[in-house]
Order: structure tokens, then sequence, then C-alpha cells
């Protein structure tokens, strides 16, 4: 990573203006997974453990944010599906990254028919609408948690393949691919050693914002059912509890609901402060 | 042919024969090689000269096997010392480049990878061709990095391309051609994004590893001048064919062709003042539209009847010939030519 970075940084002090956004989206992301990592540590009880005798009960010094309809403390729910959120994003972000990258640079590289076909089929699967391509796929995968990170994974792989494409397009036309081929480069080394690396930036920056959507996707899942089960703490299921008791209990669709906000926002003004750092047209 | 200042014990390191490559188009077979012969021998530099659109660059491009996807050479040989490498598969054809062909590039900023230091770009055909491991393919960089005489080559082989010099680029690019002792180096004009001080270093450095290490070297330029000050022998291009090809020093002196008198007579030199710059009329023909006869015939200030009809031809048997009907006409003697 620093063997990228280093270049763009050359010969210039860092504009405090332009960093303000990583900063907060840097701390807000770094909260979260704090929490997700060591959530044993941070909560405060268990997530599971029920207490009849205190459920439904507001925020007190006890359970900061409250108990929920069985007496389970909701800050350290919202704290356990942090992990849940962050885990499942991860594998999906992994899964939509790599693949798309693979098949982008394929695209691109071969050109052709090879071209065609895969766009073509990228294409397929960006006409579907996020949600419902992950309902179809987890009806004919199953219903659990590593199924949804797939299908997540999925829906990310023809954004990352369209950008990995056009990157590599981009690279392709620069001399020192010609002159890689003059010194005995083979496909697969020009590949690796020219292209990836100069490609890799874009994909990382659109990486941080599929982070946001990676958990907006899950939280809709679990909402319906369809990703982390019960008594699994989610964020997505937390709110779909929480709706029963929207009167009596606010506190149970507040918390998970700004816990999803401030960590979509963390990973978004992450992924914009990013953007502007390696965006050269926003350089001065 | 032995040219009298090489070493005869050893096939030339590069022979072309009869080289002819056609590009497929919408209008029919482009010929941009037609019937081009040339020899480099063993620690010999062999000039190209040509303006734009002469073939010199696909002349380049198919001794590397890089040529555009529609090219194809119609006939002819190409020997690499005493193999033929006219027709090899993708995979032989690659084995052989950075190993026993080098070749240098016009623009050596372009043509390195912004995110990759130095060292691993030097290093790399070692380590591609044989799988030297990294650790040893960076010792040897910062070896070949001084022996093109890079200052601080430690230092200099762990910065990334843009902190070097354009004259620093070029060198880098040099040492990664040397990297395997090629037994052929073409240079792709390296030298014309150089200031003159810088392109006066980079031309030493090249004589000097013609000196050292015997290298062959195919020179490609548009530069007169620097076909006079490096080269040993020069073939001078015109619409994909020969038109003339010797010794630099006969060449210069008394130029048979009209085209290369032209050539040389539009060059400003500080001994001829010009009131104005001299240039030649008229424009290169395109390779799917090529006269019957001569190339030069509708630029050329001494045609006649036989220029339009019949190509005249050109062999490489004497040692200073051009390819003009002109000379067949009149007795073959130089004094006649000029």
């Amino acid at each position: 990573m620093t063997a990228v970075v280093e270049p763009a940084w050359r010969g210039r002090g860092i504009n405090w203006q332009r960093w303000r956004l990583l900063a907060i989206g840097g701390l807000l992301v770094a909260i979260v997974v704090v929490c997700a990592v060591f959530a044993d540590l941070v909560a405060p009880y268990s997530p599971y453990d029920l207490d009849v005798a205190s459920m439904l009960q507001g925020p007190s010094a006890a359970h900061w944010l409250g108990t929920d309809e069985v007496g389970r403390d909701v800050l350290s729910r919202a704290i356990f599906a942090a992990r849940i959120s962050v885990e499942v994003a991860l594998v999906a972000v992994g899964v939509g990254l790599i693949g798309g990258t693979i098949i982008g640079i394929l695209a691109a590289y071969f050109g052709g028919w090879i071209d065609l076909a895969l766009m073509r089929l990228m294409e397929l699967l960006f006409s579907f609408p996020a949600i419902l391509l992950a309902v179809i796929l987890l009806a004919s995968l199953g219903t659990n948690i590593l199924n949804a990170m797939l299908a997540i994974g999925i829906i990310f792989i023809p954004g990352f393949s369209r950008l990995a494409r056009a990157a590599t397009n981009g690279v392709l036309r620069q001399q020192y691919i010609d002159a890689a081929r003059t010194i005995g480069m083979s496909d697969a080394r020009i590949v690796v050693r020219e292209i990836l690396p100069n490609v890799v930036t874009p994909l990382l920056v659109e990486a941080a914002v599929a982070f946001a959507y990676a958990v907006l996707l899950e939280s809709a899942l679990s909402f319906l059912g369809l990703g982390a089960q019960p008594p699994e703490p989610s964020w997505g299921n937390m709110l779909n509890t929480g709706r029963g008791f929207m009167g009596q209990a606010p506190w149970l669709s507040i918390v998970p609901g700004m816990a999803m906000f401030l960590c979509v926002l963390g990973f978004n003004l992450l992924g914009d402060g990013l953007r502007d750092a390696f965006d050269p047209h926003l350089r001065e | 042919m032995v040219r009298a200042h090489c070493r005869n014990d050893r096939p030339p390191s590069l022979a072309i024969d009869r080289l002819r490559v056609e590009i497929a188009t919408r209008r029919g077979p482009a010929r941009v090689i037609d019937d081009v012969s040339l020899e480099v021998w063993p620690g010999e530099i062999v000039g190209v000269i040509g303006e734009s659109g002469s073939g010199k660059t696909m002349t380049a491009l198919s001794l590397l096997g890089l040529m555009p996807r529609r090219a194809r050479i119609a006939a002819g040989e190409i020997r690499l010392g005493s193999d033929t490498i006219t027709h090899l598969p993708d995979a032989a054809r690659r084995r052989l480049r950075g190993s026993r062909i080098a070749f240098i590039p016009q623009d050596a900023l372009r043509a390195l990878n912004p995110v990759l230091r130095v060292d691993l770009q030097v290093g790399e055909p070692a380590n591609i061709h044989r799988r030297t491991p990294w650790e040893q393919a960076k010792a040897r960089a910062v070896e070949l990095l001084r022996a093109v005489h890079l200052r601080e080559p430690e230092q200099r082989a762990r910065e990334y391309p843009h902190q070097f010099s354009g004259g620093m680029q070029q060198r880098a690019m040099i040492a990664m051609g040397l990297a395997l002792e090629p037994e052929l180096l073409i240079a792709d004009e390296p030298t014309t994004a150089l200031d003159v001080t810088v392109q006066a270093q980079v031309l030493k450095l090249l004589r000097e590893i013609r000196d050292t290490h015997g290298t062959a070297i195919l020179f490609i330029t548009h530069d007169l001048g620097v076909i006079a000050e490096l080269c040993d022998w020069v073939y001078v291009m015109y619409a994909g064919a020969m038109l003339e090809q010797g010794p630099v020093g006969r060449l210069f002196a008394q130029p048979a062709h009209p085209y290369t008198q032209m050539l040389l007579r539009a060059t400003p030199t500080v001994r001829t003042v010009q009131a104005e710059l001299l240039s030649i009329p008229g424009q290169i023909p395109q390779p799917f539209e090529l006269p019957a006869g001569c190339r030069f015939a509708d630029r050329c200030p001494h045609r006649f009847g036989r220029c339009a009809s019949e190509p005249p031809h050109l062999g490489i048997e004497d040692e200073h010939t051009a390819r003009c009907w002109l000379l067949e006409s009149l007795a073959a003697s130089p004094a006649a030519a000029s």
C-alpha cells in the first residue's frame, strides 16, 4: 500500500481542510471497528442474557440505553451487532472487490468477445435492484449469515468490475505496458506487476463506500429475517423487534438506527475523504 | 558481406533479409515495410534514419515481435545471430525480448511504471528470464545503475521514476536493457526527448556499452547529427523502403540518392547560414497508395521517365548503395551521383 501512496504525496504539505472528512470518517469507523473487535470488553452486559425482571426499561444508570422486550441490555446488543455488521461487510466487500477486480481486469486486458461476454453478464446483475437480487440469491442458497455475506458480495461485483475495467483500460494505453512487453513480460506478470498496482487506488476508495452500503444491506436483510438469525444481535433484526414497541419503548428502534447511521456515515466520509486525497483532478 | 570495421568470425547479430510487412486495412493490405534488408554486426552501431511514417519504428517492432495485431510478415526473414526468428511462436518470441534483444524507447519516463521503485524495474528482466530472486535482482539493479554512471546508485535505486531527471530515466532504461547482456540493443529515438547536453551523455554511454560489451546497436532516429556522431553504418528509409545505405563517412560525404542529398541539405548547420530553412516539398506517400515506380519520384527534382514506371533496386553487395535509376543510367561512380 505504501508503494502506491507515496508518489501521490510527493512534495506537498498536508491540507487539513481536505483531510477533515477523512479524520471524522476515520474516527467513526474506528469506533465501530473497536466495538466490533473488542465487543466482549466494551459491552457492559452479555447480549444474550435475559432478565425478565427488567424488561422494556428506559435508559438508566444500570442500562444506559435501556433494555428490550426480554430484558437484554440494548447498548450491549448494539455493540455486538457491530461485530456482525463489520464481519458481513468485510467478507462481502472482499468478495465484491476480488471478484470484480479479476473480472474487470480480464475484460479490459483481453478485450473482444471476452470483454463483451463478461460486461453483458455484469449488466445483467446490475439490472436487478440490489435488495431483490439479494433475496433471490438467499432464497436459492438458503438463509444464513454466510450466504448473506456471499449474496451482498455478488451484488458488489458488477460495480467493482466496471471500475476495474475502466481503470485498466486507462493503464493499458500507457507506454509502460508496451515497455513491459519489450522486456519479455508475460500477460500474467503484466497484470500483476504493471496493471494491478496502478488500478488499486480507485478500487480501495470504492471499497470504503461499498462498506457503508454493505452495512445497510446486511441490516435490510436481517430486518427481513434473511440475515443474522435471532438471538444473534444485528442492527437490522433489533430494528425489526423495536418496530413492535415503537410507542412504549422507542429506544429499541432509535439505538440500532443511530448505530447504523453513524457507521454508514463514517464509511461514506472515509470513502469521500480517500477519494479526494487520491483524486489527481482535485489536487492543486 | 563483411564490413571492413567488423570482426568476421561471427555471423551478424541481426540480419533482415527482404522483409515485407503488411497491415490489413479497409483499403486492402498496406505495405508498411517493403523489401527491407539490413544487417547489424557484433560491436557495430547502425543507424536507421527516416521521417515520420517511413517505417523505421515498425521495423523495430517486427524485430521484437510486437507489431500491431493486424500487421503480419508477408515475406522475408529475420535472423538473430544464427537463429531465424521470423515466424517464432509468441512464447518463444517473448523469451527473446529482454534477454537477447533489448529495446530502449523514446520517452523513458512514460516507459517506467510510476508506482514501482526503479530497482524493481531494472531488476525485472533477470527475474523474468532467469528467475533470479528479487533480493539478488535488486542488488544487480544497483550494479547496473552504477554501470550506466548513475550517481549514488544505492540511494537512487530505491526511488520512484518521477524522482529522476530525464537523463537519469533514460539511463535507467538503458540499465534495464543491459540487464541480461543482450546481443542486440534497439534504440528508438532514445535521445529525442532529452536536451542537447544530456543527449550527448547518453550517446557517449551507448558508445561505451558497444565498446565494453560488444553489443550490436540498432539506432533509430530522424536526427542526422546523432547518426553522424554515433553510428558506423547508416540506412536511409523512406515510405517503408530502404533508399540508400553505406558507411556513415561515405554516405555523408557523397550522398548518392537525391532524397539523402536533400535530407542533408535540409539539416541546418552552423556553416550553412541559410536565409530560409530548406525543406523537401511534398509528402511521404501513404502505404496503401504506393507509386508503381520509385517512391520518392513525386518529390524528386531529378526524376525522369523511368522513375514513375519501374522501382529501382537496391543490393547490399556493395559497400555503399542507393535505390535510384539516376545512378544506373549514369556510370555508378560517386562523382556522377553527386
